[in-house]
C-alpha cells in the first residue's frame, strides 16, 4: 500500500503509543516513519500539519494557544520544506550532470584512442589513468612509413573536463600537421602556435614529443616543458634522467625547441610519464624519484605492458587508491 | 467576495496584506492548511520579489473554476527593471537574495503552474496556480 495513505494512521499509532509510555522503541520506530517519509518525499509542513490534526483528534480541548501555536511551528517549517526542496531537485541535477559526464569520458576515450605499435625488436607498454571520470594526460603512437614510431605524451596543467576538452583539441592538431614536418622540434614549434592562438592563456600544456627510428635505433626527442623521462642503460643497468630543454605550448608562439637523440642499445629502455607519476603523494610527501625508480628494477623482468600496469598498482596502493592527478606511464624496451 | 482582489506591494506592510488576502481566499475556496500556508508562502516570495527589485507593483488574487475544479491564481506584476536571464532566475541555487531554497523555482514548486513574462527596463509579470486537489 502506498506510503501517503497509511501515513495518517501510522502517525496517529505511534504518537498515541508515546504519549501513554514514553519509550526508546517508540522512539524508534518514529525515527523509522520520518526515513520512510523522507523517502516519499513528504515535506516537513505537511508532518506538522499532521500532527496538529492528530493531536486535536485525540484532545478535542486541546488548549487554543497549544493549537495556535502551531501556525507558527508550520510557517517556521515551511521555509525548511522550501530549502529542502530545493536541495533535492540540486541532488537530481547532480545525478544527471554525473551521467553526463560519464558519456563525456566515454566520448573522450574513443576520441584520443591509440593503439600501441608492434614493432620487431621493440616492446612498448602504456598506461594513462584519469584522476577524475576525465583524462587531462595524453598519449599517443604514430607508426609511419619511415620505419619510425613517434611518441607523443602530453598534460593539461590542470584537471577534470577543462583539460580533457583542451586534449582533445591538441590530438586533432598534431593529426593535422602535415606527415614531413613530424621532427620532433618541428612537430612542437607546429603544436606550439595551435595552442598559443587557440587555447584559453590560463591553459599550459607540456608535452614531450620522440621519434623512435626502429631501423637505426636512434631515438630523437624534444620537450615542452614536459615532465623528464628516463633512459635506463641496459648494459651499465643505470637510469638517467632525458633531459630536454624547452617552454611549455603555449606560452610564446615564437617558441623554438631542441631536438636530441639518442642511440638505443639492446636491454635499454625509455621510460616516458606525466608529473602524475612523480608528484605520486602519500602522507609522508611526495613519492621520491628513486623510489619509481625502484619500482622499475623490481619488475625490470616484465614485459614493458607488465611493468606499467604494475608501477601504477603500487603507487595506487601507495596513495590509498586516490589518484590526485592523472597518471600516465609509456615504456619503450629494445629486445636482446 | 469578488473573484478577484488587489494588493497593492509599496511597503513591507503589504507583503503581509497580500499573505492575508491570499490565505483568506484559499481558506474560503477549502485548501487544506497545509496548502494555505505554501500558497501563502509563495504570495509572500512573489510580493518579497517586488518589494525588493521593483520597488512597487500589485499582486492580484483570483479564484478561478476549470471543468468542476476550482483553483487560486496569484498574479503578480511591477514595473521593476525586468529579469535578464529568466533561465537563470528559475536555476536553483541562484536567487540573488541568497536564501536558501527561496526564489523563483521555490515558488514554481509550491504551486501546480508558473508562468513568468518578463522585459529588460518594462517589468514583470508571474502567474502561478493551484488546484484543489
Amino acid at each position: 500500500m502506498p506510503f501517503r495513505e497509511v501515513m495518517e494512521a501510522k502517525y496517529r499509532d505511534i504518537l498515541t503509543k508515546y504519549i501513554k509510555e514514553q519509550s526508546e522503541s517508540t522512539l524508534y520506530i518514529g525515527q523509522k516513519f520520518s526515513r520512510k517519509s523522507i523517502e516519499n518525499q513528504v515535506t516537513p509542513e505537511e508532518i506538522i500539519s499532521l500532527h496538529k490534526m492528530i493531536l486535536q483528534e485525540i484532545y478535542p480541548d486541546m488548549p487554543e494557544y497549544v493549537v495556535h501555536s502551531f501556525d507558527i511551528l508550520l510557517e517556521i517549517m515551511l521555509g525548511y520544506g522550501f530549502a529542502y526542496r530545493e536541495h533535492q531537485s540540486l541532488r537530481n541535477q547532480q545525478k544527471e550532470l554525473r551521467s553526463e559526464i560519464e558519456i563525456a569520458a566515454n566520448v573522450q576515450q574513443t576520441l584520443l584512442e591509440t593503439k600501441i605499435p608492434s614493432v620487431e625488436g621493440l616492446d612498448i607498454g602504456a598506461i594513462s589513468v584519469p584522476a577524475r571520470l576525465m583524462n587531462g594526460d595524453y598519449y599517443n603512437f604514430v607508426e609511419d612509413e619511415n620505419d619510425c614510431i613517434s611518441i607523443a605524451i602530453a598534460d593539461v596543467i590542470g584537471k577534470g573536463i577543462p583539460a580533457a576538452l583542451c586534449m582533445s583539441m591538441i590530438k586533432y592538431a598534431m593529426d593535422s600537421i602535415p606527415a614531413n614536418r613530424n621532427e620532433p622540434s618541428m612537430l612542437l614549434e607546429n603544436l606550439n602556435r595551435v595552442v598559443e592562438q587557440n587555447v584559453d592563456p590560463s591553459m599550459f600544456i607540456t608535452m614531450f614529443y620522440g621519434m623512435y627510428d626502429y631501423a637505426r635505433h636512434v631515438f630523437s626527442y624534444a620537450s615542452a616543458g614536459h615532465e623528464p623521462g628516463f633512459y635506463y642503460d641496459g648494459k651499465k643497468r643505470e637510469f638517467s634522467e632525458i633531459y630536454a630543454k624547452g617552454l611549455m605550448l603555449g606560452i610564446d608562439k615564437k617558441t623554438k625547441y631542441r631536438q636530441y637523440e639518442k642511440n638505443i642499445h639492446p636491454g635499454d629502455m625509455i621510460i616516458l610519464l606525466s608529473d602524475g607519476v612523480t608528484e605520486c603523494r602519500t602522507d609522508e610527501g611526495f613519492v621520491e624519484k628513486e623510489t619509481l625508480l625502484n619500482y622499475i628494477r623490481k619488475y625490470i623482468h616484465c614485459s614493458a605492458q607488465e611493468i606499467v600496469n604494475n608501477i601504477f598498482k603500487d603507487l595506487e596502493k601507495l596513495q590509498d587508491f586516490q589518484l590526485r592527478d592523472d597518471f600516465t606511464l609509456i615504456i619503450i624496451k629494445r629486445r636482446v | 467576495m469578488e473573484n478577484q482582489s488587489c494588493v497593492n506591494i509599496q511597503t513591507e506592510w503589504d507583503i503581509v496584506a497580500a499573505r492575508q488576502l491570499g490565505r483568506n481566499v484559499a481558506k474560503e475556496l477549502g485548501f487544506g492548511i497545509v496548502d494555505q500556508a505554501r500558497i501563502t508562502t509563495a504570495i509572500s516570495e512573489l510580493a518579497r520579489n517586488i518589494f525588493i527589485y521593483a520597488n512597487k507593483g500589485r499582486v492580484r488574487i483570483e479564484k478561478i473554476y476549470d471543468k468542476g475544479h476550482a483553483g487560486l491564481r496569484i498574479v503578480a506584476i511591477d514595473n521593476g527593471p525586468g529579469i535578464n536571464d529568466i533561465r537563470l532566475a528559475m536555476e536553483d541555487g541562484y536567487s540573488t537574495s541568497g536564501g536558501l531554497g527561496a526564489g523563483l523555482p521555490g515558488v514554481k514548486r509550491l504551486m501546480d503552474e508558473f508562468d513568468i513574462v518578463s522585459s529588460k527596463g518594462k517589468g514583470t509579470e508571474i502567474v502561478a496556480t493551484k488546484w484543489i486537489r
